[in-house]
């Protein structure tokens, strides 16, 4: 599989992110290098194997319904770039 | 062309549990803003999320009362969407393995049983709320509060077998009252612990291939739900007949307005690059622990229709009320307990117990007069101590005072007259009185009896039982 240009441009749509000319360039250089390791996997034969679901041989991690402490406000707030009203404050999210 | 309407539903319902889904949170509704927040919820680096062991038996509840196949071996997916609502950039849902498949819902339509194929359902965390100085469009910014983030959902997908606005009004009532019944669920579609995206396409009756469909999200109302499918129908067969096509497109409702309008989103392609949770390890689910959870549902709300048909005599109009609400249903169940008589029980329901709920805006279980306290005043009626017409005055004090009828009676002394000799004495006086009613009642006019009774309850203060009036002053008058 070979990402082209067009796969980067939408994935970074996706992603939210403007890239500039050259790191699209760059990336579509990164990308293809890191698919083309991981197509190694597709020369071994899977048919009888079932996709692995997690790598850990656990099943059932559950907890008890029971309230704990949240965080107080102003701490959760500390890393918000922006605030307002006890609000995490961010860019207007449709365009008018 | 005749066409035909194609509607699916996506019904979100939040559970209700005392956490959240992944973390220990609360989930109580109405708390100030961003104080139900914690590392795991807001998504920060270097957290685990531990499933919460209640929302899993209850979207199990909720697959085995829908008839649906429980997976045994279910996981849990990462649902890739960049949106402030969401602080971790990726919702935790379920993709390929849901907890529940292939189930079912029969509605009723026009009299008739109508059965709509549930797909799926599967557990997933909500979303945070967005809030705007003014409107989503023309606000410069926008404020979230993440109390809501990680509270449990399940999300119970339809097959696209509905086929009007009405049919899916009618499954998402009856929907709702499943998830009441079983106790998964607030259903509070006010404060949105349901709601519910529609996705509706047209395509010429007897043709299979479905048309190009239109979605509408969030719709948080029975109005909402069938009034934008409604409006959507029309819209798309005025596209459609004109020769039009129909764009394959999200809009939105505006309740106001009673219009559906198209909704652009920054967001382009729909591209959720779905990938296994690698925070959290697969449920396994034996057959035992279904059959448990089977064995412990309550009586869903189908059979309780056929029960209360078949034991009661009930109309299949009376029983639908009364078995929308599983509280409405208790409440009825608890009346007849006492032994009254059920159509009786049926009628006060659905008259006055229903008209005073409606005019002050509560629901069944606020009701100032309770199940054992309506029972009281119908065992009153029944024994001939009250006639129907003074049990209404005192229906209304019970509903003002929250006293009990017996108690009522006795206090203002309304014990209906019912000795034959006491009530031939007034019957007299209001024969002697009236010798312009006797000569036309004499003559043929039956409408005099009726002037005469309403005398003789005058004069009793309304206390007289009315038949025995009725009987003794035509007596009287013939002898
Ligand atoms: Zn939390």
């Amino acid at each position: 599989m070979k990402i082209t240009r067009k796969d980067v441009e939408n994935v970074a749509l996706l992603s939210r992110l403007e890239l500039p000319e050259e790191e699209m360039e760059m990336y579509s250089g990164q990308l293809n290098a890191i698919l083309e390791y991981a197509d190694v996997l597709t020369k071994l034969d899977t048919d009888n194997i079932q996709p692995t679901a997690h790598v850990l041989p656990l099943k059932n991690v559950l907890r008890a319904d029971e309230v704990k402490e949240s965080l107080p406000r102003d701490l959760a707030l500390s890393n918000a770039p922006e605030e307002e009203d006890g609000y995490f404050k961010v860019p207007k999210v449709v365009e008018g | 062309m005749d066409y035909e309407v194609v509607i699916g539903l996506e019904v979100h319902s939040e559970l209700k549990t005392n956490t959240k889904i992944f973390c220990g949170c609360s989930t109580k509704f109405g708390a100030d803003q961003n104080t139900h927040v914690c590392p795991v919820c807001l998504g920060l680096p270097g957290v685990l999320p531990v499933i919460n062991e209640k929302v899993l038996e209850y979207a199990i509840r909720a697959g085995v009362a829908l008839n649906c196949e429980i997976l045994q071996f279910s996981k849990f997916d990462r649902k890739n969407y960049y949106y402030p609502d969401l602080p971790k950039n990726f919702q935790t849902s379920q993709y390929d393995l849901p907890i529940a498949v292939n189930g079912h819902l029969d509605i009723e339509v026009n009299g008739e049983t109508k059965r709509i194929g549930i797909t799926r359902i599967h557990m997933e965390e909500d979303a945070g709320k967005l809030v705007h100085a003014g409107t989503i469009v023309n606000s410069d910014y926008t404020l979230v509060d993440y109390n809501r983030t990680g509270v449990p959902l399940i999300e119970i997908v339809s097959e696209p077998d509905l086929r009007s606005a009405e049919e899916a009004r009618i499954y998402m009532e009856k929907l709702k009252a499943i998830l009441e019944y079983i106790d998964v669920s607030n259903c509070k579609m006010e404060e949105g612990n349901l709601r519910c995206d529609a996705n509706i396409s047209l395509r010429p009756r007897g043709t299979e291939k479905l048309g190009t469909k239109a979605e509408m999200k969030n719709l948080n109302s029975f109005r909402a739900l069938e009034g934008s499918l409604a409006y959507e129908t029309a819209r798309e067969e005025e596209i459609l007949s004109e020769g039009g096509r129909v764009i394959q497109e999200t809009r939105s409702w505006d309740d106001a307005k009673g219009i559906t309008a198209s909704l652009r989103n920054k967001e382009q392609a729909e591209d959720y690059r779905y990938l296994p949770e690698p925070d959290l390890v697969p449920i396994v689910v034996d057959s035992a622990r279904i059959e448990e959870i089977r064995k412990s549902l309550p009586e869903l709300p189908d059979a309780r229709r056929q029960r209360l048909m078949n034991d009661y005599g009930l109309s299949e109009y009376d029983v639908t009320i009364i078995i929308a609400t599983k509280a409405m249903a208790d409440y009825f169940d608890e009346v007849v307990s006492h032994k009254v008589d059920a159509k009786a029980a049926a009628n006060w329901l659905m008259g006055d117990v229903a008209k005073h709920l409606n005019n002050e805006g509560l629901g069944i279980e606020a009701s100032p007069v309770s199940a054992d306290k309506l029972a009281g005043m119908l065992i009153l009626i029944d024994k001939g101590t009250i006639s129907g017409k003074m049990a209404k005055t005192v229906f209304e004090e019970m509903w003002t005072s929250g006293k009990d009828a017996e108690t009522i009676v006795k206090e203002k002394g309304m014990v209906q007259i019912s000795d034959e000799g006491a009530i031939i004495a007034i019957v007299d006086g209001v024969l002697a009185a009236n010798p312009q009613s006797v000569a036309d009642f004499k003559a043929g006019k039956e409408k005099a009896i009726g002037f005469l009774v309403g005398q003789t309850m005058k004069q009793t203060k309304g206390r007289a039982n009315p038949e025995m009036v009725n009987k003794l002053l035509r007596e009287r008058i013939s002898q």
